[in-house]
């Protein structure tokens, strides 16, 4: 973190914004041409989905190590935004490659859809490369707004009537707090911008235990944290990931997560890089909650759906100890863990997206019984998916939570540590009790309405192959990770 | 009296308070909804008086970015509540109950 965010003052540098702006045309461009298109053919607006994407990638892929900045400091297209754009246009791409047969089968094939999977994955490329609270903020409601239409999507469906009110009154809700929280900073500062903040309070070293700077700086946090759904600001996390479509829970938990990180990590470590002090033992607590409760809470669970909620919880917590850290291999083990957990968990509903039947009432744990012995292929994949989530080598889960404990160890927290190793076997219960079920139970249906659809099963496939890449050769990836900071 | 930044803080943090506290206390997802943006409405009057007192704009640039994304959020917020009621006939947050805890 030596080469901190420089604000280079240029005032317009469209090639700071170009990864948003060309997602955006693409955005507008497939809004118009759903008016065009005869409803209930969505395939077309997938595979446009998928284009814009692609596109959008190797536009983000030409401002690796040449960093943009532009917008008089508001904007700031580095390493480090570069590397997670990557990870959002992953999570937005397989979660679209899975929805495409999922829309079709609930009823829903609507091609607005994707529309709205892509803006939220252009406000969460704003987040990760916003360094005024503006952008932040704006990146952070873009995301937000379209996130709350698409867990409602299913509007003849109340259970996902409810999630899309629950989510959006809470997420409105936390708004109101990180909006207050960056108020009464900018009382304090004078400014918005995050490395201005940092360096006017690096310079105002006695403004730190300010009783307004403290307070702005908790209702900041609590703003991310309910994104990041870190307990005790979770509780909508498992409502919303059962009541909302599959393939958007998936999104959900990957991309929306890691713009909030990116965020989060960006004010901290600079903007709030002279309260460390005050800020690391909150966290700390708060990690170590929420990988207790998301693990135990995700015991209980019998439907799938809700026990993967638990278990993004869970690790949540577990990226948070990477931040606590806050240390270089820590925070680069939450970029390598944010990329780990994008794949593993999206593999792991590509599969429920598979296996449901309508309606999803069959996604449960006795649903599950005998999967394995009808189902052999598919249950394999996720079988490894869930060994990852679990944190069993060779897989991408073992090596980020081997970063992140390493981070923490450097860092001196070796109880944290210690904890997250304990609570990691804890959740080696719920994963297994899955696998049993799948392996170990006779089968009492014959999964015949199991079709592999390309879209998916493609999705589950590379999901398992990042995986396994990531989990035997994760040099690679860790190098650019820390390559990436800041 | 003369009114300094300080009535102007203290105002908006009684303002933000209610709200809180409204969306905590209330059942009808529309008022629920209302208190939120009694809550956003307290955070412009905070950035308002701060970026007057400050001398520097940033805050009443903030001001319109806040106004024009809580027009959005009412817009899908509404949107949302409308396609609850079809089905439930009733906002009222109780009745959120599909979905356990």
């Amino acid at each position: 973190m030596e080469n901190m965010v420089q604000t280079a003052m240029q005032n317009v540098n469209f090639a700071a914004i170009m990864p948003s702006l060309v997602l955006t045309c693409f955005c507008l461009a497939l809004l118009l041409l759903n008016a065009f298109v005869k409803r209930g053919s969505t395939s077309y607006a997938a595979f446009f989905s998928l284009v814009a994407l692609g596109a959008t990638a190797c536009v983000s892929y030409l401002a690796w190590d040449n960093p943009q900045f532009g917008f008089a400091g508001q904007v700031a297209l580095d390493n480090y935004a570069v590397f997670f754009n990557f990870i959002f246009i992953l999570a937005a791409a397989l979660s679209i490659l899975m929805s495409d047969a999922y829309l079709k089968r609930e009823g829903y094939p609507v091609g607005e859809y994707y529309t709205l999977i892509l803006f939220s994955t252009v406000g969460a490329m704003l987040m990760a490369s916003g360094t005024d609270m503006m952008t932040i903020f704006l990146g952070l409601e873009v995301m937000s707004i379209a996130l709350y239409v698409l867990a409602g999507f299913f509007r003849r469906q109340l259970r996902s009537n409810e999630a899309g009110l629950k989510y959006f009154l809470l997420g409105a809700f936390s708004t109101g707090f990180l909006l207050y929280g960056i108020a009464l900073i900018y009382g304090v500062t004078g400014t918005t911008n995050v490395a201005d903040i940092g360096s006017y309070l690096a310079m105002n070293h006695h403004l730190v235990s300010d009783p307004i700077l403290v307070g702005g700086m908790i209702l900041l946090a609590t703003g991310f944290l309910f994104k990041i759904a870190i307990v005790p600001f979770h509780m909508w996390t498992p409502d919303v990931y059962e009541g909302a479509p599959t393939p958007i829970a998936a999104f959900m938990s990957a991309g929306p997560k890691a713009a909030a990180f990116a965020a989060f990590m960006r004010v901290f470590l600079i903007g709030l890089g002279s309260m460390h002090s005050t800020w690391v033992g909150m966290l700390w607590v708060l990690a170590v909650l929420t990988m207790i409760v998301g693990n135990f809470i995700a015991i209980k669970q019998t439907n799938l759906k809700r026990m993967l909620a638990y278990s993004s919880i869970a690790h949540a917590g577990y990226a948070l100890v990477g931040l606590v850290a806050s240390n270089a291999v820590g925070v680069s083990a939450v970029l390598f863990y944010m990329l780990a957990y994008t794949l593993m968990n999206i593999g792991a509903f590509s599969i429920l997206v598979l296996a449901g039947k309508v309606g999803e009432d069959n996604l449960t744990l006795q649903g599950f019984a005998g999967f394995g012995y009808k189902r052999p292929v598919l249950a394999v994949l996720f079988t490894i998916c869930l060994f990852s989530l679990m944190g069993i080598p060779p897989s991408a889960g073992f090596t980020g939570k081997f970063f992140i404990f390493a981070g923490a160890l450097n860092a001196g927290y070796v109880w944290l540590a210690v904890i997250g190793v304990l609570n990691s076997a804890v959740s080696l219960y719920y994963y297994l009790r899955v696998m049993v079920y799948m392996y170990f139970r006779s089968p009492e249906e014959e999964f015949d309405w199991v079709q592999l659809k390309p879209g998916a099963t493609l999705c589950a496939v590379i999901s398992v192959v990042g995986v396994l890449v990531l989990g035997i050769v994760p040099g690679a990836v860790m190098a650019l990770a820390r390559h990436a900071l800041f | 009296m003369i009114v300094s930044v300080y009535h102007y803080m203290v105002l908006s943090a009684i303002l933000f308070s209610l709200g809180t506290i409204g969306v905590l206390t209330r059942r009808n997802a529309i008022v629920v909804f209302m208190c939120i943006e009694l809550m956003l409405n307290a955070v412009n009057l905070t950035f308002i008086a701060l970026s007057s007192y400050l001398g520097n704009m940033d805050g009443q640039i903030f001001v319109f970015f806040i106004m024009t994304v809580a027009a959005a959020e009412a817009a899908v917020g509404l949107a949302l509540m409308i396609t609850f009621y079809r089905n439930r006939e009733s906002i009222d947050v109780e009745d959120f109950s599909l979905l356990k805890l």
